[in-house]
């Protein structure tokens, strides 16, 4: 009998408990992740962002909303690392603080919308008939636009600001989660566990929320961390428009639509914040693409 | 065995690499043949497919071949360069695969991929090649060529599917025809159609059969030699006719499996595997 | 009878038959945006400063006084006669304005298209051929650039580095000062206008200025064209039927492209067809870098200046493209899939 959670103890063939059988599995899960470096890259620069972001107090060399007008536009240097912009605002706490912002927004929408797409497609999927058609057709209206034309007109009717930006990617976002929540389900609905629950008695919202839910979210993760890259880009696509967090908040979208005007010159007050949304982006992109080729190799 | 061998192969080793380590999937394996019909048998994962495909040398290209003797006719196979294979294939050896339906290309009708193999080593016209493909499709007993040299591979039925992959392979008139489990993804019926065709024409055209199968009754009928592969190892190699006197414990398991009409039996007999069969020397 | 109702026959009713119900959600949707949205839809349609007397005038004008259903059934029957309201910004009928506008994001979708189809399908072949490569690396590390970067920060830095820096492209705009209105509208693609008069210089002039955005454009559908090519190819080379081909003897050549290839070309249509969609959405954020004037900036324009109108009937529009290129794709796949034909 090997050592409880060494690597023979993992690897073994013949899983002695549940348990051991499930830390194996994700040991394996962990070791086929680790053997492709640009998932690992995304594994540790996507949670650092997101530190980093948290901790922009600490972090932070300038308050980002001063303005020193004697000193704008310029250049990088040892007391502005990474410059100042048009108002002689550091750049550098700027960017920390529109952090918060910008991937603030993007957990929200993530918040709100896996936990109800995920409800909605793992009921659509499990009740089946009037109610799944039902479903389905609202998820294919909402499918039908393009993502970003959608938040724009809903953003145009509400006030521009975070919150609109927010609720109107929400609106846009939920669906395909709702799809693959749905897709999952309607492949479990007639395994023998689903019906032991139901002749034991549980309701449908509890066989819902206890059985069927829990088997989609493997895959609803892969396509939240996946999802996460183009929600950054779609609410800093809305900030550059002026309809998502409006100036003078340090948003990153925001910052470039401001900075835009400068670009011939003095060209980092623009691309800066474009390589933070592309830093950003790319580490939940690498990230998302290591969980889909461990989690669920068929989606390749 | 008569005449020259057209393959040697001596001491065959492929692995393949897995997050856990090297597969060994055939361990040493050796035999010649000839211009006849050798059939090698085994259970799934004895390796039996790997060996067929690597005297092809199609396997992925992450396997490690490794042999003392791998050779086709003048050619070394572990050595030669791609374009030389590339002669081989087709023109000197053909290679049948079990299911028509994944073996074919789905959307290329039946007759073009016939007319494909033969244009590909006999040069000459597109007429010619549908010619040549129509000629063939006759030869393999079907009823209705034109139809079915314009019918994508789906329309088509297994046995149907078989007789286009048959007629494809013999197109360039090989020496040596590899069939891997040609038989297996068919109804019991057709089965033995399909393997008396293939013995008909390998007859008639004085050409190599390896024949490759789990069925070990059903190849003792039609081959001159059996090779029994356990774990990547050949077990035994004998002629077919001598099967029923096997002196190797796991043949001699084998045959005794072997549900009988004739005989009354209470219990159908298990294999037992001996663990040193997988020893690195067994034999 | 029964020779018609093919189960195929029955699927592609089966979808048409559902595309009356998403238009109808489609407009169901503008409508709940324009309607119960803001707070005071009135104000959203003749802007926030109009005297009180213009509101209410308005209010009545415009049914905003009629319960909601009713509304609805105006706002319908509007549109059914093609009418879309009237933009504040312009003072002219918001379809006249969409008709007038859609031609240049035509123009540099297509062109954008073009260029990824060309670029983006050898790379992802190339890559699936040579997987494991550094040339696959490279590839997919290209790829993920694509997903990853923002459409606006490319422009930007194509701006600075092509323009600024080289001085390889013309700056923002859709033609030079020197041509500006010399070519007759007739398609509205100025590029086809110009040939089409034989004015050599324009098109040469024309085709400068949509070198740079409609290059933006395609970079990303080109990332996601490379992207899906490689995964179907990879999944088509593991395939039976071309260890068959090998085992025939055929050339690599012959084999990537007439037999992996042609069974990849089935799926990848539906792509493309999709990625031109989603062209849409990156043409809104290109446009508007370089100040290119389409259907795009049209919408960008209008929701800084809160042209409710405007802003919902391009959305409208773009959504009805939307859906017809889904349509499309859905279509080309069952004409082109023989397993599907029978």
């Amino acid at each position: 009998m090997s050592r409880a959670f060494s690597r023979e103890w993992l690897l073994s063939d013949a899983p002695a408990s549940r348990a051991q059988a499930a830390w194996g599995r994700r040991y394996q899960g962990w070791v086929a992740f680790r053997r492709n470096p640009l998932a690992l890259g995304g594994l540790v620069v996507a949670p650092a962002m997101l530190a980093l972001a948290l901790a922009a107090p600490l972090l932070a060399t300038h308050d980002p909303g001063t303005q020193i007008l004697g000193q704008r536009l310029q250049p990088p240097s040892a007391e502005h690392w990474l410059g100042t912009d048009e108002l002689g605002r550091d750049i550098w706490s700027r960017i920390l603080y529109g952090g918060r912002i910008t991937l603030g927004m993007v957990v929200a929408v993530v918040v709100l919308v896996a936990p109800v797409g995920l409800l909605v497609g793992a009921a659509a999927g499990y009740a089946g008939g009037t109610l799944d058609r039902l479903l389905m057709r609202v998820t294919d209206v909402f499918l039908a636009f393009p993502r970003l034309i959608l938040a724009l007109a809903f953003v145009a009717a509400m006030k521009p600001g975070i919150g609109s930006a927010v609720a109107a990617i929400a609106l846009t976002a939920w669906p395909p989660y709702a799809r693959l929540a749905r897709a999952e389900a309607l492949g479990i609905r007639s395994a023998d566990f689903v019906a032991a629950a139901r002749m034991t008695g549980a309701s449908p919202l509890r066989i819902v929320l206890r059985h069927v839910a829990p088997v989609c979210v493997p895959s609803l993760i892969v396509r939240v961390t996946l999802d996460m890259s183009s929600i950054i880009l779609t609410a800093a696509g809305l900030g550059f428009l002026g309809l998502g967090a409006q100036p003078p908040l340090p948003e990153w979208g925001t910052m470039i639509a401001t900075g835009r005007r400068f670009i011939l010159e003095q060209w980092w007050v623009p691309v800066i914040p474009g390589m933070a949304i592309f830093l950003a982006s790319l580490a939940f992109n690498l990230l998302g693409d290591g969980l889909r080729d461990v989690l669920d190799p068929k989606q390749r | 065995m008569n005449g020259e061998a057209l393959a040697e192969i001596r001491n065959l080793r492929v692995d393949f690499p897995t997050p856990t380590g090297w597969l060994h999937a055939v361990r040493g394996v050796s035999f010649t043949i000839g211009r006849e019909k050798l059939a090698i048998v085994g259970e799934s994962g004895s390796g039996k497919s790997v060996t067929g495909r690597a005297l092809m040398r199609l396997l992925p290209r992450r396997a490690r071949i490794g042999a003392d003797t791998l050779r086709f006719g003048g050619t070394d196979v572990l050595t030669a360069p791609d374009r030389a294979m590339r002669r081989l294939r087709g023109a000197r050896m053909g290679l049948i695969l079990q299911d028509p339906k994944f073996s074919l290309n789905p959307v290329m009708p039946a007759g073009r991929q016939i007319a494909e193999a033969w244009r590909a080593h006999k040069g000459g016209s597109r007429a010619e090649a549908k010619d040549a493909a129509m000629t063939l499709l006759e030869q393999v007993l079907i009823r209705d060529p034109r139809r079915v040299f314009d019918a994508y591979p789906h329309e088509l039925s297994g046995g149907m599917g078989q007789r286009v992959m048959i007629a494809m392979m013999l197109a360039p008139g090989p020496d040596l025809l590899i069939a891997d489990e040609p038989t297996s993804a068919l109804d019991a019926t057709v089965q033995t159609e399909i393997l008396r065709l293939i013995d008909r024409l390998v007859s008639e055209r004085g050409m190599g059969l390896l024949l490759i199968s789990h069925d070990l009754p059903l190849v003792s009928r039609f081959c001159d030699r059996v090779a029994v592969m356990y774990a990547g190892r050949v077990m035994e190699e004998l002629p077919a006719r001598d099967l029923a006197s096997a002196t190797h414990p796991y043949t001699r398991g084998l045959l005794r499996c072997l549900p009988r009409l004739a005989e009354r039996q209470e219990r159908l007999p298990v294999l037992r595997r001996d663990p040193a069969w997988l020893a690195d020397d067994a034999r | 009878m029964r020779r018609i109702a093919t189960p195929r026959v029955r699927a592609l009713l089966a979808t048409l038959a559902s595309i009356p119900i998403t238009l109808f959600g489609l407009v169901l949707v503008t409508f709940l945006i324009g309607r119960v949205v803001p707070i005071d839809p009135v104000l959203a349609i003749v802007g926030d400063r109009a005297p009180q007397e213009v509101v209410e005038r308005a209010r009545i004008e415009l049914g905003l006084d009629r319960p909601l259903p009713e509304q609805f059934v105006t706002y319908l029957g509007q549109l059914l006669s093609g009418d879309l309201g009237r933009s504040v910004m312009t003072a002219n009928p918001v379809t006249e304005d969409v008709i007038r506008y859609f031609p240049a994001t035509f123009e540099l979708a297509t062109a954008a298209i073009l260029l990824a189809i060309l670029i983006g399908v050898p790379l992802g072949v190339l890559a699936a051929v040579r997987q494991g490569t550094l040339t696959d690396q490279a590839i997919r590390l290209f790829c993920l650039t694509g997903h990853s970067l923002p459409v606006f920060v490319l422009g930007l830095l194509s701006l600075l580095v092509f323009y600024a820096g080289l001085g390889w492209a013309p700056g923002p705009g859709r033609q030079g000062l020197m041509f500006q209105d010399m070519v007759d509208v007739r398609t509205g693609v100025l590029t086809l206008d110009a040939a089409l008069a034989g004015d050599w210089g324009a098109f040469r002039d024309a085709l400068a200025h949509l070198a740079q955005p409609a290059g933006v454009l395609a970079f990303f559908s080109l990332a996601y064209i490379a992207r899906m090519t490689r995964a179907f190819m990879l999944n088509e080379l593991l395939s039976e039927y071309v260890t068959t081909a090998r085992a025939k003897g055929l050339s690599e050549a012959r084999i990537v492209w007439g037999h992996a290839f042609r069974n990849t070309a089935v799926p990848l249509v539906t792509v493309l067809a999709l990625t031109y969609a989603g062209l849409l959405e990156g043409a809104v954020l290109t446009e508007t870098i370089f100040a290119w004037p389409g259907l795009g900036q049209y919408l960008t324009v209008s929701l800084l200046n809160a042209d409710m109108n405007a802003v919902l009937g391009a959305t409208l529009v773009i959504g009805l493209i939307y859906v017809a290129l889904n349509l499309c794709a859905d279509l080309l796949y069952r004409l082109l899939d023989p397993r599907v034909r029978t």
